[in-house]
């Protein structure tokens, strides 16, 4: 019978641990369709500042007196390394996959006898990060993910930071590493070098449509005020939040995604304990009906 | 060809605004200029100041919508505003921005280090900025 009562105890046990990981997945889905959201009505503001950076970055020459978020300081040794993860855990593979890359990335550069400086968005890559590179974080920023989403004003602080230390000469090439949201099913790390900016062909052009482009070509060419270099001075410490926003955007989604894959995993997993224990139960149920039975008969018969 | 343009506001969480406008005037950095169908195509940076939609040719209702600086997009049919912050003048509250602006003095005095006080300088400049759109 303490057996039967043990078998008892674990169903029930995993049972409620089946209802905890349903309502989390629950919860994620719902997250994830705002984070999802969110996203989307990011994208008019970036696109159309990707063209108008594209425009402008067709017009301007890169010389001495060019803004150095463009044109870098000419420099190749000091590199910062921005990691996106969550802050909570419980979402399968998806700060370790970041971290991974992370960690990579690091291992490439050292070798080549850069110096590499880290600064963590979320608590599970400082966690995870803290015990082998502990001397190279130079600033962790936690829980930025908020309840309602991911705000631009977090992602605008983050940018403040890394722009004042660009410009006290802190380091010369800036990366960020996150997971890109591709799909429900697939988050891949990724990496995006934030400084020097560096213009991704084509990308403009996606929103208008090529014939649009040629159409602005042959209509009249564009003139900006107040100048070219100016526009570039203003625009790019701007676009450097846009792009940090995104990413942002992209991993919170990504976060949410991972965990309503591996809560759904889980209850599964559950539900199928479960049923394993539930048939061993039974068995040991009914052995110790048989064992009575056969106590009982044997006992009638020696009378 | 009709005579109006597509006008776009659009901040990095959301777009505020998409319509078709008669004309639109724009704070750019190097002078105010007015938007309307046919205009060159351009991009210009904006200073903190107001942008004043008109929905219809000599309409008197103007919308009026205070942007903390952006840039403008513009072609012969369209006009697209880039702007972090951006509030209708008609949400802004005279009282409680002129509080904020002696607030804001008081901690320039405060204040000692130069980083400090030119953070501080450029809230008074925005926060003032915000007083003349909503004085006018």
């Amino acid at each position: 019978m303490p057996n039967l009562r043990d078998y008892r105890d674990r169903i029930k046990s995993v049972k409620s641990t089946r209802k905890i990981t349903s309502a989390m997945k629950m919860v994620a889905a719902s997250k994830l369709r705002r984070a999802q959201e969110q996203a989307e009505a990011s994208q008019p503001y970036a696109r159309s500042m990707a063209g108008m950076l594209s425009r402008l970055s067709a017009n301007v020459v890169i010389n001495a007196a060019s803004p150095k978020l463009l044109a870098g300081t000419g420099a190749d040794q000091k590199h910062l390394i921005i990691v996106v993860t969550a802050d909570r855990g419980l979402c399968g593979g998806f700060n370790t996959n970041a971290v991974k890359e992370a960690r990579q990335k690091i291992y490439a550069l050292e070798k080549q006898g850069k110096d590499v400086s880290i600064v963590c968005v979320g608590r599970k890559g400082y966690d995870l990060l803290m015990r082998e590179f502990s001397d190279k974080i130079i600033h962790s920023f936690k829980d930025v993910f908020g309840k309602k989403g991911v705000e631009y004003a977090e992602a605008h602080k983050i940018c403040e930071f890394i722009l004042a230390r660009f410009e006290a000469g802190e380091f010369d090439i800036c990366s960020l590493v996150y997971n890109d949201f591709r799909s429900i099913l697939v988050q891949e790390p990724s990496s995006l070098q934030l400084i020097p900016f560096q213009a991704v062909d084509g990308e403009a052009e996606d929103d208008a449509g090529d014939k649009d482009v040629e159409a602005d070509k042959i209509k009249s060419p564009y003139s900006f005020e107040p100048t070219e270099e100016e526009i570039l001075a203003k625009l790019l410490p701007r676009n450097l939040g846009v792009q940090i926003f995104r990413a942002m955007l992209d991993s919170a989604a990504g976060e949410q995604a991972a965990r309503m894959t591996a809560m759904d995993n889980a209850t599964r997993n559950a539900g199928e304990m479960i049923d394993d224990l539930t048939l061993q139960y039974n068995r040991a149920r009914q052995a110790y009906i048989t064992k009575e039975l056969i106590e009982i008969i044997s006992g009638a018969e020696a009378v | 060809m009709s005579n109006v343009i597509n006008f776009e506001l659009v901040s990095p969480a959301a777009k505020l605004v998409s319509e078709s406008m008669y004309m639109v005037e724009v704070p750019g950095d190097d002078g105010a200029f007015g938007v309307a169908v046919g205009h060159c195509s351009l991009v210009s940076s904006l200073r903190a100041g107001v942008v004043r939609l008109h929905k219809e040719q000599g309409t008197s209702d103007v919308r009026e919508i205070f942007i903390a600086g952006g840039f403008a997009d513009v072609t012969a049919e369209s006009c697209t505003i880039l702007a972090e912050e951006a509030i209708d003048v008609k949400d802004l509250n005279k009282e409680s921005l002129e509080q904020h602006l002696s607030d804001l003095a008081e901690d320039l005095e405060m204040s000692e280090e130069t980083e400090d006080k030119l953070r501080v300088q450029a809230k008074i400049t925005l926060t003032q900025a915000k007083l003349n759109a909503v004085s006018a």
